[in-house]
């Protein structure tokens, strides 16, 4: 009792660490001398401490159980994944839990591919991806819950409406830099493109620029926000992104004369259309089973339809 | 009563010991993971190649090296003369009621998370520099503009320790013999702190290469070599935080990689502080 009373005055004293503290900066700098030294004098002094080696197994010990011991405890399912469907999963997991208020579904972003990862690891549930699956990827069982179209994007206040995918892809290699020569003002074109290995990049590249190469002078943003956002504050940049996540900020490029819309992407005449998928390392049991016959059932897919996503069910689509 | 001492010291050395281990092991995983694409494809490829296109297995990072030490160098650039001044001020011409307040407001800038950095360089300064220099807007500039806030609390209380470490016989003599204020500072305590001066400006020369949420969003992360302050580029930091999301196999490995480079950089700046702040000691 009266140890804990001197405790909290001693408390109060001690003044708290501020970056200014001389001592605190001189300790910084030279802790790396004085362990240095310890040790030299535990080698050196020649009565080996067994003691401390001991403590050096100990505590090594203890930081790997620590890593070993944060396997997920709490309840509920963990999804992860592409950032491309992760808002998406968020509002489905929300509806989900309002329907299932004993239920807990955790939405993480991270990446097509560290969600694949994730879900290997059983650190995650459910992995959400926006390209195909590849390599031995192709073991794991993946559902297609939507499919997405990718619209191309522009400044607003920029006139031009339409380019065949033709001039988008000169335009993405460097090959056509100014505006002009698409028939807008004399203006140098900035691109926006996504950072490698993005679901949404690798399906632009593979149905815009084919063999070509992206130019290395384009601007790499590490989300679709983000590309929009760039977008929306330049006026002669130009990019590409989730069709559901347009907004007024932003324009939508018709191509070719086909504008990016549910009717069109439906009759298959806007062809940048990729699926989204929920990946699992086995048939789903349990709570990851209910959510994903919760994705698949029509109220959800109205849902994402009325987000801009392409539903599975052609039923849905058409109505 | 002995007993129990060299328990609670055994304790302590354990906990101690842990956070080293930790840093240990930090060490060990980033070298197992990036050695083996190093050796795979060349340290001369990888360090001098210049072009970073993973899906074809090109992992040059020379573009990435040089922008880094632009973007540093700019930001030293601005924040030198911005910090020394600061110090200056702060350590011997301010009245006292003012630096009640100018000392806490700029530890605060250290204690700014530097997403909150990154989003007003992206909402104020870009805006600012694509209209008014052309180019993109993200680029090294706005990001050396950013950066160079970013280190001053580092360079200001380093640099402001050092000047009053100083015994105090300095500036009396100095005064005594004739010299004038300034002269004094000038040439007698600023020579004579030189040292952590010097090492506060390495520091923050880590702290700027070591950055990368702010530059994630401000410099724009092209992947080439940047040809003048207005360009894009992409610094060793940001190359693996903008990439790490989605990258596997090779990729991973040679974000790792960059790692190593990375660490041996912040290993020679920090190496070279602290042999400069012992000098000073000795």
């Amino acid at each position: 009792m009266k140890n804990q009373k001197t405790k909290g005055t001693l408390n109060k004293e001690i003044p708290l660490p501020s970056i200014s503290s001389r001592q605190g900066r001189r300790a910084a700098l030279c802790c790396f001398g004085h362990w240095k030294l310890k040790f030299g004098d535990c080698l050196g002094s020649g009565t080996w401490d067994s003691g401390f080696l001991l403590t050096c197994l100990i505590s090594i010990l203890l930081v790997l159980s620590g890593t070993l011991g944060c396997q997920r405890s709490r309840a509920g399912s963990t999804v992860a994944g592409s950032t491309s469907v992760e808002p998406f999963a968020e509002l489905l997991a929300e509806e989900y839990m309002s329907r299932h208020p004993e239920s807990h579904i955790y939405v993480q972003g991270g990446g097509s591919t560290a969600g694949i990862e994730a879900v290997m690891s059983h650190a995650a549930n459910i992995g959400l991806c926006s390209r195909p699956l590849m390599g031995k990827e192709k073991n794991l069982y993946a559902v297609t819950i939507a499919k997405d179209a990718i619209a191309i994007i522009l400044h607003p206040q920029n006139p031009i409406q339409d380019l065949s995918l033709e001039q988008i892809r000169e335009v993405f290699s460097g090959k056509i830099r100014n505006w002009k020569e698409l028939g807008g003002p004399h203006h140098p074109i900035v691109l926006v493109t996504r950072e490698e290995g993005s679901g949404t990049r690798e399906a632009f590249q593979k149905f815009v620029m084919e063999k070509e190469d992206i130019s290395l002078e384009a601007l790499v943003q590490d989300s679709n926000g983000a590309v929009r956002q760039v977008v929306a504050s330049n006026h002669n940049t130009i990019g590409y992104i989730s069709l559901g996540l347009v907004n007024d900020q932003v324009k939508a490029l018709k191509i070719s004369g086909v504008e990016p819309n549910m009717t069109n992407i439906d009759n298959g005449r806007y062809i940048l259309v990729r699926p989204f998928l929920f990946v699992f390392n086995e048939e789903p049991v349990g709570e990851a089973k209910s959510f994903l016959e919760f994705v698949l059932s029509p109220l959800s897919q109205k849902l994402l339809l009325k987000e801009g996503l392409v539903p599975v069910s052609p039923k849905i689509a058409q109505e | 009563m002995q007993v129990k001492e060299k328990i609670i010291e055994k304790f302590f050395l354990m906990i101690a010991l842990s956070s080293i281990t930790i840093l240990a092991l930090i060490t060990f995983f980033i070298f197992e993971e990036g050695i083996p694409l190093i050796l795979k494809i060349g340290p001369k490829a990888f360090l001098l190649g210049e072009k970073w296109i993973p899906s074809k297995g090109l992992f040059g990072i020379f573009p990435m090296i040089v922008s880094s030490f632009w973007v540093t160098f700019g930001a030293l650039l601005l924040g030198i003369p911005l910090g020394l001044a600061c110090t200056i001020f702060l350590s011997e011409l301010i009245p006292p009621s003012i630096g009640i307040l100018l000392r806490p407001a700029i530890q605060l800038l250290a204690a700014i998370p530097s997403v909150i950095y990154g989003f007003w360089g992206l909402i104020v300064l870009v805006p600012l520099i694509q209209n008014y220099l052309g180019g993109p807007g993200l680029s090294i500039l706005t990001g050396s503009l950013v950066l160079s806030f970013m280190i001053l609390p580092t360079i200001i209380t380093i640099s402001e320790d050092s000047l009053k470490a100083l015994p105090p016989s300095y500036k009396a003599g100095a005064l005594a013999l004739g010299a004038t204020h300034w002269q004094t500072i000038w040439r007698v305590l600023i020579p004579a702190a030189k040292s952590g001066i010097v090492a506060s400006i390495i520091l923050g020369m880590g702290r700027a290469i070591g950055e990368t949420m702010a530059m994630i969003m401000i410099l724009g992360n092209a992947v080439k070599m940047p040809n003048s302050f207005l360009d894009s580029a992409r610094t060793l930091t940001t190359n693996i935080g903008i990439e790490m999301g989605y990258a596997s196999g090779d990729h991973r490995q040679a974000l790792f990689a960059t790692g190593i480079v990375l660490f041996f950089i912040i290993m020679a700046l920090n190496t070279l502080a602290i042999f400069l702040s012992r000098r000073r000691v000795d």
